[in-house]
């Protein structure tokens, strides 16, 4: 059989692996140029996931660490759907995310900041996208939080995305951010991104049609992974 | 004006940051939260074949081991295949083979290391065979967007590998080979900069 190949990643809409303004880019980035592959069976496969590798309160982040009750915050779903640059749903993908909570404070042991730890907030949560590509979940909205980048830079409240597709060359870690925060234009994580439309592609809209009355607020955030392209006229494919 | 071409464009990389493994392996984060952690057995333990664990280290342009880092890796088993319905003979994969791993480095000292089963070679494009390979993806604080390179076996023949072959430099093509230290054991190195700079694929 033919594979059928994904659309080459535009690298001039991702951020460069050097962007010096994010100061662990500078030592962690290489200097030689990437070698540029055709996709072959090893890049248009990639791990599977069923609904017995999870299970289905590890999309609800206000219950999955609770102990003692609710944590503290304000409560959201995060939702929208994962589509292929063809517009093309992605069903049956994980996605999975993690986040500091109300107080910008990561649970994670190398997490010194002072801001408190909530006792029923773990911070992370993943689900499997349905058949029209559809993920939601339910979680407190996290705070900012200061690094040490710069001697007073914060970054904007955001939570980590990680996505698969159906391909390894389609895997992708991102984050989102939340429509209004004053922190991102500041931010030189999200600053990275050279074009501010692709900046604008990681914002969240509050989405108030999908908050539920007086129980929880929603913002929406649709994730974009790379579309594949049809083998048209294609018996033999040139190059490596 | 023409019709639009309405393609949309692929969600922008960020950094995985400092705490990825909150997400991604909560147990290395200090908590357990799941029923399972994704992507801790690559092969079980019956999945016929060679058994073999890989570690090294990822290094920064100052050559200090990179110790935040996760990477995952992507591999056929023995047979050549992948469990994934584009490859043709999926069906024919050992259970328990499930050709993912996800590998967290030590804190202290950024060693990291996984077990598996020694691939097979795989069908590359216009029936060129590629020597065996293991895809690796690295992401970390301070890598915008994922690095995906292959690892080869140094006690393979390689030298018809097509990807390996796309190389120009010669000598950078050693980068990408684990060397044998034992039997059914490996040392992989990852330099993401500078001398020996591992070479680093778009794919």
């Amino acid at each position: 059989m033919k594979p059928a190949e994904f659309f080459q990643r535009d690298r001039t809409w991702h951020p460069p692996a050097l962007a010096p303004d994010y100061k662990t880019s500078v030592s962690r980035s290489p200097r030689l140029a990437m070698l540029s592959l055709q996709g072959s069976m090893s890049e248009i496969t990639g791990p599977t996931f069923g609904h017995t590798d999870i299970d289905p309160i590890d999309n609800d982040l206000i219950r999955n660490w609770a102990k003692t009750g609710d944590p503290v915050g304000e409560r959201i779903i995060v939702h929208g759907r994962v589509l292929d640059e063809n517009a093309r749903p992605v069903p049956q993908t994980l996605v999975e995310i993690w986040q500091a909570n109300a107080s910008g404070r990561y649970r994670h042991k190398k997490d010194a900041y002072l801001g408190a730890l909530d006792p029923n907030f773990g911070g992370c949560g993943r689900t499997l996208t349905d058949q029209d590509g559809y993920y939601y979940f339910r979680t407190i909205k996290p705070g900012a939080y200061p690094w040490r980048n710069w001697v007073n830079n914060w970054r904007p409240a955001h939570i980590h995305v990680s996505v698969f597709g159906s391909a390894f060359s389609q895997r992708l870690i991102t984050q989102m951010y939340f429509e209004g925060d004053p922190l991102i234009a500041q931010c030189p994580i999200v600053k990275t991104i050279p074009d501010p439309r692709a900046i604008d592609q990681l914002i969240a809209p509050l989405d108030i049609k999908a908050a539920i009355p007086l129980d929880c607020l929603a913002y929406k955030f649709d994730i974009v992974l790379r579309g594949r392209r049809s083998t048209l006229f294609e018996n033999r494919m040139e190059g490596n | 004006m023409p019709q639009p071409l309405n393609y949309l464009k692929e969600s922008p990389s960020q950094t995985a940051g400092p705490y990825v493994h909150i997400g991604l392996a909560p147990g290395a984060a200090g908590f357990e939260i799941y029923r399972q952690e994704l992507g801790q057995v690559i092969a079980a333990p019956d999945v016929p074949g060679n058994r073999i664990s890989v570690e090294g280290l990822v290094l920064d342009g100052t050559g200090a081991p990179v110790k935040d880092v996760l990477l995952e890796v992507w591999h056929a088993d023995p047979q050549g295949i992948y469990p994934h319905p584009e490859d043709p003979r999926h069906a024919q994969v050992a259970p328990g083979f499930r050709g993912w791993g996800r590998i967290i480095t030590d804190f202290e000292t950024g060693l990291w290391r996984f077990d598996t089963v020694k691939p097979g070679p795989v069908m590359g494009r216009n029936g060129r065979m590629m020597a065996p390979q293991v895809n690796v993806w690295i992401v970390a604080r301070g890598i915008n967007v994922g690095l995906n390179t292959r690892m080869y076996f140094e006690d393979e023949d390689n030298s018809a590998d097509p990807v390996m072959n796309l190389i120009e430099q010669v000598d950078r093509r050693a980068t990408l080979l684990a060397r044998r230290v034992a039997p059914g054991q490996y040392r992989f190195d990852i330099r993401l900069q500078g001398d020996g700079e591992t070479v680093f694929m778009d794919v």
